[in-house]
């Protein structure tokens, strides 16, 4: 067996709110073996962005963890203290958010955001953090880098600024990356570019979980792929088996309507129904509402996440064969 | 930057000839006759006539205007009629006393807010937060000859620990900067509070946190220093306006400040005074505003001009 680099077990984030608690996150185990990237995928809300940052320490308040273990390289971290945790963050785990034009600070130069990363970790000299700083530009690409650590944020592209994102990430040779929809404020062609960056620093030794709304993107560079309905994981497969056999019934509408496009046809397929309310979640099933394929049994009760075969688990009375 | 800097100063030259000349012809059109009302109720036409031929205000209104702006120039404002000194004179060194009493109060209110409003921030809805806000809303609403008097009571009379008015010792300014400087207190407390909470939604603070920077590292080096910008302005901005004169502090606390006179030149028709005052005042408000602007640009990359 491969070593992890991130094992996530029973993982449930609880935010009261003035109707009552929600869960945006229910229960969700995930694996990240060392050297791949592993993805999320979902629609807006489904908990993945709330997964990522519980496993990073970063819920915004009054959001907490409530269950589940998060190891990082086998070892335990949701139990150690705030002032251990802040240590790994920027250091042994590092992650970069969807919105590159508003997660750099604005009054500060990039050169100077990312010198403070490495100044965190390290007790290198000023000069010193500026010669990695300017490493890492060069690293991910940044042309002229040298202008460019004096630059304020706001006078960088938005591919630009995402490079500065990573390579402030990177600058301790984290284990792990998370990287939160990276791609989707950017054009298409800076997209392939960014991706490429990624992949580049897996096979540097970072592990990466990706997370992103986009099956594109996930087919591009992702080894295994979980997908989440209302903060849960419903399925969960290497790339290459969940593009050619989905089994839930959700994973199906989703590359069903990607399909549709690709094939040409007249109308784009959708899943009919939105996103339940995480208030008034079904008794059964979460997907129960929009389900095509729904049966008494899914409206009464949760199916478990349970391996078809060997790498494929699937959270669905259908695939099991148990409901009629 | 430079350009634009430039381009502001001649704005504001521009504006402030435009008060001058509006404060100008208000003071000429309201009716009594200055020379009358400093001579007192016996003085004989001729000798009013006299008079007024003397200080040029027999002269139509430009002839006057052109030749108060050259003499202004020159730092000459002139002579006041009830007090018979040069105004430049009267206004210097009454300033200085209404400078001291600025940079107190602002001093308390810049201090006492931003410390407010941080804490509150950080302790939002929490027992810190409800305490300072409350006393900033007490601040904002509290008249300024109230919280003079309270102060004066409190301090003064049954305390003893300061005294109640005149500036003869340093610690006579102590209360009169409080009172003064209450209400900006509780405007920066206010904003430092808002603009706080609002910067701490933002992206680039979950990025420093990410960074594994400490609750306090965040706070100072990415939270204040954005949050800071509008308050700054502001700030700026109530500082030019303690300094154009606190009329209602220097009358109860008995300090020879810029309001003090201005109050003086009024009930005294005194319109040399008077016009000399005002102009500080529009001085002081435009000059501070373009200050404001001048270190907006300083601290806001995104505000500063390319080239």
């Amino acid at each position: 067996m491969n070593e992890m680099t991130l094992e996530v077990s029973g993982l449930t984030v609880c935010y009261p709110t003035e109707k009552g608690a929600i869960f945006p996150v229910k229960d969700v185990s995930l694996k990240v073996p060392a050297g791949s990237i592993v993805g999320i995928v979902g629609e807006s809300g489904c908990g993945k962005s709330m997964t990522a940052r519980a496993v990073m320490g970063l819920l915004r308040s009054p959001g907490k963890v409530t269950a589940g273990k998060v190891f990082l390289c086998g070892r335990e971290i949701t139990a150690l203290p705030e002032k251990e945790r802040r240590k790994l963050r920027g250091n042994e785990m590092s992650m970069i958010f969807q919105e590159p034009m508003t997660s750099l600070n604005p009054v500060m130069k990039v050169g100077k955001q990312v010198e403070e990363a490495i100044r965190l970790h390290t007790d290198c000299s000023r000069e010193e953090a500026k010669r990695r700083t300017l490493e890492l530009f060069r690293e991910v690409e940044i042309p002229e880098a040298e202008t460019r650590l004096s630059c304020y944020p706001h006078q960088l592209s938005g591919g630009l600024r995402q490079r500065v994102m990573i390579a402030m990430a990177m600058v301790c040779r984290p284990r792990l990356l998370i990287a939160d929809e990276p791609t989707t404020a950017l054009d298409v062609t800076v997209e392939a570019q960014i991706l490429k960056l990624l992949e580049h620093l897996r096979d540097a030794g970072t592990s990466v979980l990706m997370i992103s709304h986009n099956l594109g993107v996930i087919a591009r560079v992702c080894d295994e792929v979980y997908v989440m309905y209302a903060g849960r994981v419903v399925e969960q497969a290497s790339t290459e088996r969940l593009f050619e056999q989905p089994l839930h019934p959700y994973s199906r509408g989703l590359f069903r309507s990607v399909r549709s496009l690709r094939e040409g046809c007249e109308t784009l397929e959708t899943i009919p129904g939105v996103v339940p309310n995480l208030l008034r979640l079904p008794q059964g099933c979460s997907f129960s509402l929009r389900c095509p394929e729904c049966g008494e049994k899914c409206e009464k009760t949760m199916p478990e996440l349970l391996e078809t075969e060997p790498g494929h688990a699937v959270r669905c009375f259908r695939a099991e064969g148990g409901e009629e | 930057m430079k350009k634009s800097l430039i381009h502001r100063l001649v704005q504001a030259v521009i504006v402030l000839i435009g008060v001058v000349l509006l404060i100008f012809v208000m003071l000429r059109i309201v009716p009594g006759n200055p020379i009358e009302t400093m001579m007192g109720e016996h003085a004989d036409a001729a000798t009013v006539a006299r008079m007024t031929a003397e200080m040029g205000l027999d002269q139509p209104l430009h002839i006057q205007f052109f030749r108060y702006i050259s003499s202004a120039f020159r730092g000459d404002f002139g002579t006041s009629y009830s007090l018979g000194k040069p105004v430049s004179q009267l206004i210097g060194s009454a300033f200085v006393n209404t400078l001291i009493l600025a940079l107190f109060a602002a001093l308390f209110a810049w201090v006492a807010g931003i410390g407010c409003g941080i804490l509150s921030a950080v302790h939002k809805n929490r027992l810190p937060d409800r305490l300072f806000m409350g006393f900033s809303i007490l601040g904002i609403s509290l008249p300024v000859f109230m919280a003079a008097m309270f102060l004066q009571y409190i301090f003064g009379f049954c305390l003893h620990w300061l005294p109640i008015s005149g500036t003869e010792r340093w610690t006579g300014f102590i209360l009169p900067s409080i009172a003064l400087g209450w209400n900006s207190a509780g405007q920066v407390a206010q904003m430092t509070r808002t603009a706080l909470l609002e910067t701490l939604q933002e992206d680039y603070i979950d990025t420093a946190r990410a960074k594994g920077r400490s609750p306090s590292g965040v706070l100072v080096h990415h939270a204040l220093r954005n949050a800071m910008l509008p308050v700054l302005t502001m700030m700026t901005i109530q500082f030019s306006g303690l300094l154009s004169g606190a009329v209602i502090t220097e009358t109860v606390f008995s300090i020879n400040g810029v309001g003090r006179l201005m109050v003086q030149a009024i009930s005294g028709r005194d319109i040399p005074l008077l016009q000399g005052t005002a102009l500080l005042a529009t001085a002081v408000v435009i000059f501070g505003s373009l200050l404001a602007d001048v270190l907006y640009s300083v601290l806001d990359p995104r505000v500063r001009k390319e080239g």
